[in-house]
């Protein structure tokens, strides 16, 4: 059911019925490893490039996902994902072996979301039992398609950011008594882009803070819930500068969130000792902690209902090249869990 | 949208959201360049001493070596992956020295062998390095342009 212009409440309160969570080596030796399903030792995972071992990821989240919901591929209606490589390459050629109806979607970094909404829409309106999405990054491949080959020597500025590897894949599914227990998705925002005039391909995270706020102040506006309504609020990958920008954008806006109750998955990935810089970001980001770590954490209690708001950068290389300010977008999806 | 015709909300933006940038720490990166950098070219000068007094190089000759020498180093620390956590430590100091221009050109061959040896290695080895041997060229032929025409006009006279 639409409520305002951008938001849907899910009355029929769509499940994550189980996830599947892949990384690479750096996430091993982040600070959230025990909430990965799968993690590699090397970024080439034994393929012969990083696109490969980008598909790889999906490939075995997807199939963790399934395995743990006792589903079989057949079973599933439709696969919605995406990622950040030219063309969504990795994700459609996951989908090629997975053999499912398949969206693919970009929404750079905030795609996890933008498929979460999505799939939980679909399944609401009776439209499909079980959909699988999630999407993907990995930080090789990301950082030859975005930056400068893996091993050149450029130096980056503390504002910049470290892309994850790693993929983040749910099932999503009709409520049903076996279900109950599950995590529901009750509401969604979908975010417009926002634009405010930064051009700095290595300060993601100020660029996108923008579009955070919005689609936060967009959420409690149409839904007409508040910050006192959620545990927590999560962001995506706006890193330190990011997140420090969006209390301070909300602030003015009369939002006033707790900082302990607005974390961000960037900063939660990585130890401090990690050459991260400004934090985490990519696609997987969102999708790896949100299904990976902070889904767990609602299954042990610690939380009840959470917003996961997904931010993305629309940008290209040729775009900066071309000199052109960043264009964002972020959207919101609120998880809960019954008591 | 471009860059330079930015709306006053986007400027305001622009003015909150420096507020909250982490500054480049310039200070400690020259330092770090400086240090760097000059232990890079010392490691180069002894090895030019090294062509000087063990074979049969001048001064002027021995600086071919050299440099295949010091971009010998620089592909393997960029093989091993050494290079590019140096090059986050020093900036400058690794970038400007010979063994930065080898690590443009190493870094985007091993890159590209995905993609074959000719559309991949050949077509994107000098992705980086390609600007600097054109503009290095260009701007000595413009130098030497200049030297010439100055030659000519005043005869020499500055010879």
């Amino acid at each position: 059911m639409i409520v305002g212009k951008a938001s849907w409440f899910f009355e029929n309160e769509p499940v994550i019925i189980a996830t599947g969570v892949t990384g690479g080596p750096f996430e091993k030796n982040g600070k959230l490893a025990e909430d990965f399903d799968l993690l590699y030792d090397d970024l080439w995972m034994g393929e012969d490039s990083y696109e490969k071992a980008h598909r790889l990821l999906i490939d075995e989240a997807c199939r963790i996902a399934l395995e743990k919901a006792e589903l079989t591929k057949e079973q599933v209606n439709f696969m919605i994902a995406g990622d950040l490589i030219n063309q969504i390459t990795p994700t459609s050629f996951a989908a090629r072996s997975l053999a499912v109806p398949y969206f693919g979607i970009f929404g750079a970094c905030s795609t996890s979301m933008e498929g979460l909404a999505l799939a939980s829409f679909l399944i609401n309106g009776d439209g499909a039992d079980y959909i699988v999405t999630g999407s993907a990054s990995h930080n090789a491949a990301a950082e030859r398609q975005f930056r400068y080959p893996t091993e050149y020597g450029g130096q980056k500025p503390p504002t910049a950011q470290w892309t994850v590897t790693g993929a983040g894949y749910a099932i999503i599914a009709k409520q049903n008594e076996k279900y109950s227990e599950k995590p529901k998705i009750t509401a969604a925002t979908i975010g417009k882009v926002i634009d405010m005039g930064l051009s700095d391909p290595f300060n993601m995270g100020g660029a996108m803070a923008p579009a955070a706020a919005d689609t936060i102040e967009t959420h409690f506006e149409e839904t007409g819930r508040n910050h006192e309504y959620y545990d927590l609020i999560v962001t995506g990958d706006l890193g330190k500068i990011g997140r420090a920008t969006v209390l301070d954008l909300l602030h003015s806006k009369g939002i006033h969130i707790p900082e302990e109750k607005f974390l961000d998955c960037g900063l939660m990935l990585y130890k401090e000792e990690q050459p991260v810089q400004a934090g985490a970001s990519g696609a997987a980001s969102s999708a790896t902690v949100i299904y990976g770590h902070l889904l767990k954490q609602m299954n042990y209690g610690f939380y009840k209902k959470i917003l996961c708001v997904a931010t993305g950068a629309l940008l290209s290389p040729m775009t900066v090249q071309q000199k052109e300010t960043i264009p964002c977008i972020a959207h919101a999806v609120s998880i809960e869990k019954n008591s | 949208m471009g860059k330079n015709n930015k709306t006053p909300e986007q400027k305001q933006y622009e003015k909150l959201e420096q507020q909250h940038e982490t500054k480049r720490p310039v200070l400690k990166n020259c330092i770090k360049a400086f240090f760097v950098g000059g232990t890079i070219c010392a490691i180069g000068q002894a090895v030019s001493y090294f062509y000087i007094y063990f074979f049969n190089f001048t001064e002027q000759t021995a600086s071919n070596p050299t440099v295949a020498t010091m971009i010998f180093f620089s592909m393997l620390l960029t093989g091993f992956g050494v290079y590019d956590r140096l090059g986050q430590f020093a900036g400058a100091g690794s970038a400007v020295p010979v063994t930065g221009f080898g690590n443009s050109v190493i870094s985007a061959a091993i890159e590209h062998r995905t993609e074959g040896f000719v559309l991949g290695v050949g077509g994107n080895m000098f992705k980086l390095a390609g600007s600097v041997i054109l503009f290095g060229v260009f701007s000595a032929f413009v130098v030497a342009l200049i030297k010439t025409i100055v030659i000519q006009w005043f005869g020499g006279g500055f010879q």
